[in-house]
């Protein structure tokens, strides 16, 4: 059992340099991608002691407990970066629907295997091509929380993008199955490198990779799987955007309703 | 040469009793072939099983330190599942047939998952007093004759004894909290204590594998045994606590140094054994559902590996 990583605050010299303004552009930006990492995670411990074979159980929860890692990484360096004296729990857990930031892909249900499947490939595809910016980051934190879950994502990619294959080139139900996904998916695949206001304002400073950079990695990646799982990309999708700025499919907050049961019914207690 | 003119099974019981490990490869008796698959899958499946009424609160904990444990304690569940079965299938049986065995009904698995987990401190006493409770079963099991068995379970004790600290610790800062959350730890202990006594089994008398079983060093203690030592580590942990255990038959017995305690309710036991506590459907058809639905998954999986085999061979 190892907690997530754990930095002192003085470890960032950068965190005093950042005026006011980048430094809450930048903790609401580290908000988005903790609340992003959670809401994924949620949704894959759903699976834990339901998974089709006792292995891809254990995968599907040892992804999730790489997310969650990242996630309190995440919010604890967002919680420095706001000051107000809030602490990961009260981040994850005492917050609205419309105040979460993470896109509308990680937050759609798990549906069958082959959903859950494509819903990993396209968020992994893009996690790992992000992190593989973000440890050159000029915000050492972001950096170092980067280097740590890049080892992970790099996994994470690998068994995704092989299921996909297995599912797309394994038995005709498969096929099938893995194709529907895709056609239901695919539509919030773009969400994830459309940046938002807030993304450009961090892109245009530099302290955020430019989407432009990795999309052409992404896209080769994604094409290279599709074709070995003889699975074609879906052309002119109508891309659906909005969890970025708070605005959600209506999933979310049942996700909430039970995430945050335990600190909405006994609030400000030590658990 | 004496061993000469004993017999397969004579020389067979002469290795258990000089405490040699029996291997795969070696003979056995048919009889203590079946006791082994009977007992490892039976341990295999509370493993599965066991998953459910933990996992059910892992998108309810009530921080993030909590869900990143109580996830990875569950995970560490399926894992040992994972040993476990491999260490059956040394005896010649396969993971399809056990499985077909506990969805059929024909195998059983822990009793203690059949109650439900109706609050978060459930999860303190699932650590504290289930997982304590399968410490002092499978402990010895580390010296049980069946080698691969043995080896499974020195692993599986190990992560066993931490998620049984981890459970005392829900249960300690429960305590120490607010008084809704001692509450909440009280009400939990009243309704998994005497649940916990029942994971000893029946009792010895009404319990007719045990002398072969320990015969064969398969077990080393008794039903009643492990049950005292049970009684005996807990009693002074829930005081520790400042809880009370729900049994006004405690008490200290000087002469025997071990306390005394009230009669198990052995119909409840029976009444859950034989499929009628409050979770059995749900659980056994939790396994089923994920296991038929699962089905094209693992198809798939056969099929890709099997196509992709067959193009590296034309590539060849």
């Amino acid at each position: 059992m190892e907690d997530a990583m754990q930095f002192a605050p003085s470890e960032n010299p950068a965190l005093a340099t950042y005026s006011p303004e980048v430094r809450q552009q930048l903790f609401r930006f580290v908000l988005q991608l903790a609340d992003t990492s959670l809401i994924l995670g949620h949704r894959l411990s759903e699976w834990c002691g339901h998974g089709p074979i006792l292995e891809q159980d254990l995968a599907m929860a040892n992804i999730a407990l790489d997310l969650l890692g990242e996630t309190r990484s995440l919010y604890q360096y967002a919680a420095e970066l706001e000051g107000q004296g809030r602490t990961e729990d009260d981040l994850a857990y005492l917050r609205s629907a419309t105040e979460y930031r993470n896109p509308l892909l990680v937050e759609q249900p798990n549906g069958d295997f082959a959903d859950t499947v494509v819903r990993q490939f396209l968020f992994d595809n893009f996690h790992y091509h992000f992190l593989k910016q973000l440890v050159n980051n000029a915000d050492e934190r972001l950096a170092a929380i980067a280097e740590k879950s890049l080892k992970e994502a790099t996994y994470h990619l690998k068994w995704s993008s092989e299921w996909v294959i297995r599912l797309g080139d394994g038995t005709e139900e498969s096929h099938r199955r893995v194709e529907k996904s895709i056609a239901e998916l695919w539509r919030f695949s773009g969400e994830l490198t459309i940046p938002t206001a807030l993304e450009k304002e961090l892109q245009t400073i530099g302290l955020i990779p430019e989407y432009a950079d990795i999309q052409a990695s992404m896209t080769a990646h994604a094409e290279r799987v599709m074709e070995e799982a003889s699975l074609v990309i879906p052309q002119q999708v109508f891309m659906l955007t909005g969890g970025k700025d708070g605005r959600h499919t209506e999933h979310l907050g049942y996700i909430l309703t039970e995430l945050q049961y335990m600190q909405r019914t006994y609030p400000g207690m030590t658990w | 040469m004496e061993t000469l003119e004993m017999t397969q099974e004579e020389q067979f019981q002469a290795r258990i009793d000089a405490d040699v490990r029996i291997e795969p490869k070696d003979w056995m008796p048919d009889a203590y072939r079946k006791t082994l698959i009977r007992q490892i899958s039976q341990h295999a499946h509370s493993e599965l099983v066991g998953m459910l009424p933990e996992g059910n609160w892992i998108t309810r904990a009530p921080s993030l330190k909590r869900k990143s444990i109580l996830l990875s304690k569950v995970q560490d569940e399926a894992g040992h599942g994972l040993y476990l079965y491999s260490a059956a299938e040394t005896l010649g049986t396969t993971r399809d047939q056990m499985l077909a065995d506990l969805h059929s009904g024909k195998a059983k698995y822990s009793s203690i998952f059949n109650y439900p987990t109706l609050s978060w401190a459930d999860m303190g006493c699932v650590g504290w007093l289930v997982d304590g409770a399968a410490i002092l079963n499978q402990v010895p099991l580390c010296r049980t004759s069946y080698g691969p068995y043995a080896r499974a379970m020195v692993r599986v004790c190990k992560e066993e004894s931490f998620h049984q600290r981890q459970g005392f610790e829900i249960m300690q800062t429960l305590c120490e909290g607010a008084p809704e959350q001692k509450a909440m730890a009280q009400e939990a202990l009243n309704r998994w204590w005497w649940p916990t006594l029942m994971m000893f089994g029946p009792k010895d008398e009404d319990s007719p594998n045990t002398a072969q079983s320990m015969n064969w060093r398969i077990k080393r203690f008794t039903n009643d045994e492990l049950r005292q030592k049970f009684v005996d580590m807990m009693v002074p942990q829930a005081e520790f606590l400042g809880l009370t255990v729900p049994d006004t038959q405690v008490k200290w017995n000087e002469a025997r140094q071990a306390y005394d305690f009230g009669e198990v309710n052995w119909d409840e036991f029976w009444a859950v054994v034989k499929g009628n506590g409050m979770c059995n459907r749900d659980r056994l058809g939790a396994r089923v559902k994920a296991h038929e639905e699962g089905a094209w998954v693992r198809e798939a999986a056969m099929a890709h590996a099997a196509k992709r085999a067959a193009r590296q061979v034309v590539a060849a």
